[in-house]
């Protein structure tokens, strides 16, 4: 671990020297501590990789969306660093809007890229008709499917890592003698209910008397909403929420920081990505109790790697905990170790197909 | 007499100007105005000017990409471009293209008929549903005497809104998109696609050719635009000349309204083959503003100011692929409306200049 943190450190520090010296390339978002969490267990020599190009498509969210994109480019750019690509090898074209996905998906495949990066289901009906287009072209599509013989999409078992929250947020309950936690999703489709069935299985695998609220904002944009939402739901005695909400979330996020800086205990359960420092009121401290992470960095680095050793083939990959694909920030300043330690045994039990979590939610069943 | 100075010119240095003070800001950040501007011819001629005689010199799909950029931008120009002809401020344009796409984004997919009904009538039903929405901001005015510029704003979001409302609420729709539209409907070519290299171009140009004759033809050529243009000059003077000024108003929007309206099909019938729902503006809408204003309301200047911003729009994906961040071509085309802003005042710094020479010519 101190090794890595190390490497991590240096890697940091090498970024920045080079981002010093860079004039001409467009600035790129500063590396967070995200990269670093790319697993690796296939250690490869350089020299057995060939020097790929790689180009990212982001959507309308731009670069530094702080999700997605950014995450997917972060997954590029550790794999750049790694495998010592020259620069210019990877770069990004940013939509303005969707009229622009065609374009901008067509100038990678004609600049011949021996692989192209695009994330979100909002691409779904563009790279069809690119990967007919240029059946050649090699495309990775994260969280969506496009069949095509060319092209790899990447989906997350979004329930598995929220079995994992859903296990801490019941932990934390506990502990503090609390018996309610909550659920707040941005739209109440298949994609989001997944994480909803994932989180009440792991609450109730703790405590099968705890009780789980769930409700939608009914949009992903709307922290105003989040907010009074989850005004809603920390009246009503939740303890803990998890929000699926992306930027409605936000909102939830601020509620509870309102909330604790007025002196009642309330926490939140961060997606998609470490939000730790989102959450963060006072000194370092933060509502965050752990974060549901979707290593989109993850699939965009296993692919790149497997277009350099030519082993690029069409297809879907799941992108699970055993994969690495989703689970719980490394670091956790609001868990104890003892729970921390538990969080793990469950995700054994996952890994090794124990425990088996189910992505289609009890309501609906 | 001192000549009064061509709106031609004026608008040519306006750009000019831009273009100076955007190479300088390039220079600044460190990035080269020479790839900017290739990048610009690129697209908008399909040459690559850096591989002249080489392979890859020509690509169709830039050009093809390009005008299909620049046609709904035209026709929001002539949008509102109309309306300040007879002194309104069209800042609906936005709201009356999310409409007109609903319109024929609803016609595309619930009606079965042969395409030569087909597609005509959702381009008809495009404009219809267009030329309402400007219709009631024009009604108020002319009745009530509301600002236009309050009521088109409200009246965008509302079409945001409603447009996504309905959107979602057609058979087949999910939280996106609704289902593929009937291809009777649309202005799909595979000829035009395989011309220039599978690019998205399509029908939409005779659609946009017409509507700049139609508008050169209704302002220019009839009473009816007479009429308009008198309201536009002074409103008061056209009522006492016995012109029914509120009903030309509702009548000007309703025009300007349609035009947009068709700037909706070229989006949906021809860009797309699918309704979108919409997060925020996409600006189309605004960007005929600035078109509007750089081509001094004319069809023809209207033409020109639409494909220079339609080129400035499609290019953004070559300039970002050698190298210019999206900001600096976005800043350029911010630069442009800027500059045409203060086309008034570059035209008093020429007369500033001009007076002087002439006292200084006096003196001798």
């Amino acid at each position: 671990m101190k090794r890595f943190l190390a490497l991590a450190l240096v890697l940091l520090l090498s970024f920045s020297l080079i981002s010093c010296g860079e004039k001409e390339a467009p600035a790129a978002p500063e590396a967070t501590e995200e990269e670093t969490l790319v697993v690796d267990n296939d250690e490869v020599d350089k020299a057995s990789l060939k020097e790929i190009t790689i180009g990212l498509v982001t959507d309308t969210g731009g670069i530094d969306d702080k999700s997605f994109n950014q995450g997917t480019w972060e997954g590029i750019k550790y794999y750049a660093k790694k495998f010592e690509l020259p620069e210019g090898n990877i770069s990004f074209l940013q939509s303005t809007s969707d009229a622009d996905y065609i374009p901008n998906l067509s100038q990678f495949s004609e600049d011949k890229k021996d692989l192209m990066v695009a994330a979100g289901f909002l691409f779904e009906e563009s790279i069809a008709k690119i990967a007919a287009d240029f059946p050649d072209q090699k495309i990775l599509f994260i969280d969506a499917v496009v069949e095509a013989p060319n092209v790899l999409n990447a989906l997350f078992a979004e329930h598995e890592g929220s079995y994992l929250v859903g296990v801490a947020a019941a932990l934390k309950a506990q502990d503090a003698g609390k018996d309610t936690v909550g659920f707040v999703g941005g739209m109440d489709f298949d994609t989001i209910q997944k994480f909803e069935a994932g989180f009440e299985q792991g609450v109730l695998a703790v405590d099968p008397n705890m009780k789980v609220v769930i409700d939608y904002v009914g949009d992903f944009n709307k922290p105003e909403d989040g907010q009074t939402l989850a005004a809603k739901m920390y009246d009503a005695g939740v303890y803990v929420i998890y929000h699926a909400a992306g930027g409605s979330g936000n909102g939830v996020i601020k509620e509870a920081k309102d909330r604790v800086q007025n002196g009642e205990d309330v926490w939140v359960i961060g997606v998609d990505k470490d939000q730790f420092s989102e959450g963060v009121y006072a000194d370092g401290k933060s509502v965050i109790l752990t974060s549901m992470l979707k290593a989109v960095y993850q699939a965009a680095y296993d692919t790149s790697k497997l277009v350099a050793q030519d082993k690029f083939e069409g297809g879907t990959r799941i992108y699970d905990l055993k994969a690495n694909g989703v689970g719980i920030p490394a670091v956790n300043p609001n868990l104890t170790e003892e729970w921390t330690k538990k969080i793990e045994e469950y995700a054994n039990k996952i890994r090794n197909g124990e425990i088996m979590v189910d992505p289609v939610p009890s309501r609906i069943k | 007499m001192l000549k009064k100075r061509s709106h031609l010119t004026l608008s040519l240095i306006a750009i000019l100007l831009s273009f100076v003070v955007a190479s300088v800001v390039m220079l600044i950040s460190g990035i080269s105005p020479l790839s900017f501007f290739l990048s610009l011819i690129r697209t908008m001629t399909g040459m690559n000017l850096r591989a002249i005689g080489k392979e890859g010199f020509f690509n169709a799909r830039y050009l093809g990409e390009f005008i299909q950029m620049a046609m709904p931008i035209i026709l929001t120009g002539l949008s509102v471009g109309f309306a300040f002809r007879t002194g309104l401020f069209n800042i609906g344009a936005e709201g009356q293209v999310i409409m007109g796409s609903v319109g024929a984004v609803a016609v595309g997919i619930l009606f079965k008929l042969p395409f030569y009904i087909h597609l005509p009538l959702a381009i008809f039903v495009a404009a219809l549903c267009g030329a309402l929405w400007g219709w009631i901001p024009g009604y108020f005015k002319a009745k009530f005497g509301v600002h236009e510029v309050v009521v088109t704003i409200m009246m965008n979001y509302t079409a945001l809104y409603l447009g996504n409302f309905i959107i979602k609420a057609l058979p087949g729709s999910d939280n996106q998109k609704t289902v593929k539209l009937a291809a009777t409907s649309l202005l799909h070519s595979k000829f035009l696609r395989q011309l220039t290299g599978n690019s998205r171009l399509h029908w939409g140009f005779i659609v946009v050719i017409i509507a700049l004759f139609v508008y050169h033809f209704i302002i220019e050529k009839t009473t009816f635009g007479y009429e308009l243009r008198a309201v536009g000059f002074n409103k008061d003077a056209a009522e006492y000349g016995g012109i029914k000024v509120s009903s030309r108003i509702a009548y000007s929007m309703a025009i300007a309204g349609a035009f947009a309206g068709l700037a909706g099909a070229m989006l949906t019938l021809g860009t797309f083959d699918y309704g979108r729902v919409i997060g925020t503006f996409e600006n189309y809408g605004f960007d005929g503003i600035a078109v509007a204003l750089l081509g001094g309301n004319t069809a023809f200047g209207i033409f020109f100011g639409g494909l220079l911003f339609g080129g400035l729009k499609s290019s953004q994906t070559l300039m970002q692929a050698s190298g210019i961040p999206l900001e600096i071509a976005i800043i350029v085309s911010a630069l442009i409306i800027l500059f045409v802003a203060m086309k008034n005042g570059i035209d008093l710094v020429f007369e500033w200049m001009d007076a002087r020479k002439r006292s200084k010519d006096e003196s001798h």
